[in-house]
């Protein structure tokens, strides 16, 4: 044997064989029961295009998020105050940043002062000013603070998204944060997609409110501290949505936050799912109160700013159960109690982005890719062997060793193979047969200045390194970049171009000449097939 | 076997008529990209937002049906396509709400086409605010590419052949937006790909010419440059067809067995592959030569 033909062969066969290995659980249906340990499990992704799935990316309004926090300071502020025995006339969020709050007199507004600053030492507090005859002093929410609690909203939402998700039921999702505010959620194989995205979507903030019933809904000014809602009735029949106007009281006695467990059942009376919740210490004390001191009248389950249902209290609840039951089907009331259980987002989210593809186009996809795959390598293979002979087997060698490599690397390293991806495979079919052209043609100029085919082999593959590097580093140069910038099926294309660009370098440099090398060392070989 | 014996073209003589169709053809589609950046050329949803469904009927339709289908329900612009085989309707709306227009179109099909049932191949919707990412993402994807195929060009070889090789591959980008724009194609993701693509591989074309024709220079430094270039085109012209041939046997069975999905992806690659080619010989070298003569004439002024 040639000197290092043998470590260059050892190479070509370890490699084959870690890439079978690695092939095994993609190309074997149910791997055998010895198959564990250290051995690879995973096989080759297949992208949402081709296994079809839902890709969603979602944008959370994180300025709802601190809006939210400011209501929260108001009320707060409220209780306090009135704790206190501070009498205030008004008090609210204004604008994105900032909670008002106005007073009678300038001596109240000095107490208030010294209390805001010790109970929110971090927001900002305007000195206090003449507001239409009364004393008002604005608290603002400093940037970092604000930016931080966009960032938590986002980071929450991302965490009750992957719990609702989780209970619905999906395998394999992903789901994951991109740039500040953007989640980007991947479901593959999903068979319902609308109802996943419904679930996802929703808010679920879930809130009890008393009903002013001495309001009437037709009223034109409605006070401050009450608000129009409205309750959808849809006829089981018919399906036609009806809306009821209700004026319930703006500050919820109860919210959704306070419960612990959600859970679907069935009435046994009217065969009705409903959902049953049941509240923590504190949820079901103040409903305990609420429902005490209540009794006989009406109080609204708000969901989302829509009264889900407005019913009679009929008796003080203890206990902390109580139930959710209205118009549900058995799938409205399961996501119902999913997104009760998994909680609420903290700031709505907008679906920016719904690609969709179903199971039968994916599968369409792979089929007529590897079949187009299939042909190419076909033509080529064949061409090549018309063309250059023997050494054009030699080359429909190496481009055989380059798909399987490049099948098993995307297996090693948990690649996702995508329809581009595939469209990179049989593009590359082409492409990898240019590295041993260019060697060939050197060879064929080689031997017709008179060479021995050994010395025109070796003059070949020298005089040709330079330009198959050159020619590989151009094409990694734009590989590179599509990775970086592309998502998706577009990163699947650069994988797989880029890895089969490494591929190609190592079986044409090495591989084929190695087959080469083999073949000239048996004796005197006076003619070269090529 | 041998396509080509030992040839002796006069590629760099042919070079007037070149730079004529080929300035044709980049003018174009310069044409195209000032309409893509207008907004005004056959943009893919990925870039200007909107709705695009495949829908798959279970019996045959008319488009004017389906037409009317969705204007009966306030759908008024919408762009349809069939797909003959397999009762298949694309349907393609610019820019809406996310959500809305999907379920709309869903509803139109249901309540109109009620005696014919049909499934949702695939739905793409894109927010306006993604679309304006990706466009941005896209320039920088491009621009990047080709300034590192340019630093790497103008490490590997001198000033004069870095912009041929500049010069070729941004005349091949061009070709291909002026033929989908003439075309009406689609300009989306999956062709700005393509065009990368093509651009690595134009490249890898001019490359392999450019390593022969310097090797040349090295050897034969009394020679006339325009010899030397056609020399080493001629010696090199059975690689550059073979190369293209196998790529384009690829491409082609991708373009024809490959599905609708990648169709005009595949077709994009197919033309590239074809100027690439041209513009390895016709337009990378002949601009080498032509900034080769000038420095020499200005040597000899100088002397």
């Amino acid at each position: 044997m040639p000197k290092g033909t043998g470590w260059r062969i050892s190479l070509i066969g370890i490699f084959v064989l870690l890439s079978f290995l690695y092939l095994t659980p993609t190309l074997v249906a149910q791997l055998p029961a010895w198959w564990g340990g250290l051995l690879p499990k995973d096989k080759i992704h297949l992208g949402l295009d081709l296994q079809g799935g839902t890709h969603l990316v979602m944008e959370v309004d994180t300025q709802k998020a601190v809006e939210g926090s400011l209501d929260l300071v108001a009320t707060d502020l409220e209780d306090t105050l009135n704790s206190k025995n501070l009498r205030f006339k008004h008090i609210s969020r204004t604008g994105s940043d900032k909670v008002s709050l106005v007073v009678y007199e300038k001596g109240t507004a000095a107490d208030v002062q010294k209390l805001l600053k010790d109970k929110y030492p971090s927001y900002e507090q305007s000195p206090i000013f003449d507001e239409g005859g009364f004393a008002a002093i604005t608290l603002r929410m400093n940037e970092k603070d604000a930016l931080d609690r966009k960032d938590k909203a986002v980071q929450q939402a991302l965490e009750t998204i992957r719990n609702r998700i989780d209970q619905f039921g999906v395998s394999e999702p992903t789901i994951q944060r991109e740039g500040i505010n953007h989640i980007v959620v991947q479901l593959p194989g999903i068979k319902d997609p609308q109802r996943a995205i419904e679930l996802i979507g929703r808010t679920a903030r879930l809130e009890f409110k008393m009903v002013r019933e001495d309001i009437s809904p037709t009223a034109t000014t409605i006070p401050d501290d009450a608000e129009l809602l409205k309750e959808k009735m849809v006829d089981p029949t018919t399906g036609a949505v009806t809306e009821i106007p209700i004026v319930v009281q703006k500050k919820s006695m109860i919210t959704g936050d306070l419960l612990t467990d959600a859970q679907v059942r069935i009435d046994s009376q009217f065969n009705q799912p409903y959902v049953a919740i049941e509240f923590n210490n504190l949820g079901a004390k103040l409903f305990d109160q609420v429902t005490a001191a209540n009794v006989g009248k009406r109080f609204a389950i708000v969901l989302d700013s829509n009264i889900h249902s407005a019913p009679v209290i009929r008796e003080r609840i203890s206990g902390g159960s109580a139930q959710i039951s209205g118009n549900f089907t058995e799938k409205t009331a399961a996501d119902l109690a999913i997104v009760l259980r998994a909680g609420a987002l903290p700031a709505p989210v907008k679906i920016i982005q719904n690609v969709t593809v179903g199971p039968s186009l994916g599968q369409d996809s792979i089929s007529k890719g590897l079949y187009a795959g299939l042909i190419g390598v076909l033509l080529v293979v064949v061409f090549m062997a018309v063309y250059y002979k023997l050494s054009g087997l030699i080359a429909d060698l190496g481009m055989i060793l380059n798909i399987l490599y490049l099948m098993g690397a995307l297996a090693a390293l948990g690649a996702t193979l995508t329809l581009p991806g595939i469209a990179a495979i049989v593009l590359l079919i082409g492409m990898s047969v240019d590295s041993n052209v260019i060697i060939f043609e050197r060879i064929r100029e080689e031997l017709k200045l008179g060479k021995t085919p050994k010395a025109a082999l070796d003059a070949g593959y020298d005089k040709a390194f330079l330009t198959i590097m050159d020619s590989h580093v151009t094409t990694l140069i734009t590989a590179a970049v599509l990775f970086q910038f592309g998502t998706g099926p577009v990163k699947g294309f650069a994988v797989s171009l880029s890895l089969g660009v490494l591929i190609n370098l190592f079986t044409s440099l090495i591989g084929t000449k190695v087959i080469f090398d083999l073949f000239l060392q048996k004796g005197n070989i006076k003619k070269l097939s090529i | 076997m041998e396509l080509l014996g030992k040839t002796n073209i006069d590629f760099i003589g042919k070079r007037n008529i070149a730079f004529v169709v080929s300035s044709i053809i980049a003018i174009i589609g310069i044409i195209g990209i000032i309409q893509i950046g207008r907004g005004a050329a056959n943009m893919g949803i990925d870039f200007s937002g909107g709705t695009a469904m495949q829908l798959k009927f279970s019996k045959p339709f008319s488009i004017a049906d389906a037409r009317t289908a969705l204007h009966k329900h306030g759908i008024a612009k919408a762009d349809l396509q069939e797909i003959k085989n397999g009762n298949m309707l694309l349907v393609k709306m610019a820019g809406a709400a996310v959500g809305k227009q999907s379920e709309l179109v869903q509803t139109s099909f249901r309540t109109e086409f009620a005696d014919n049932p049909f499934t949702v191949e695939s739905s793409t919707e894109i927010g306006p605010s993604i679309g304006d990412k990706l466009r941005k993402d896209t320039l920088i994807a491009v621009a990047l590419s080709l300034l590192g195929i340019i630093l790497y060009i103008a490490w590997r070889f001198d000033l004069k052949f870095g912009i041929g090789a500049t010069i070729a591959t941004m005349h091949d980008v061009l070709a291909m937006v002026a033929v989908f724009f003439v075309l009406n194609k689609e300009i989306n993701l999956l062709f700005i790909t393509a065009v990368l693509t093509i651009a690595g591989y134009s490249l890898t074309d001019t490359v392999v010419i450019f390593d022969r024709i310097r090797e040349n220079l090295h050897k034969n430094l009394k020679g006339a440059m325009h010899n030397i270039f056609n020399g080493s085109i001629n010696e090199v012209l059975s690689r550059t067809i073979v190369t293209s041939l196998t790529t384009f046997i690829a491409a082609a069975s991708l373009f024809i067995f490959g599905g609708e999905v990648i169709h005009d992806f595949s077709l994009a690659l197919l033309i590239g592959i074809g100027v690439a080619t041209y513009s390895s010989v016709f337009v990378a070298s002949p601009i080498v030569v032509l900034l080769e003569n000038r420095a020499l004439a200005k040597q000899v002024e100088k002397a």
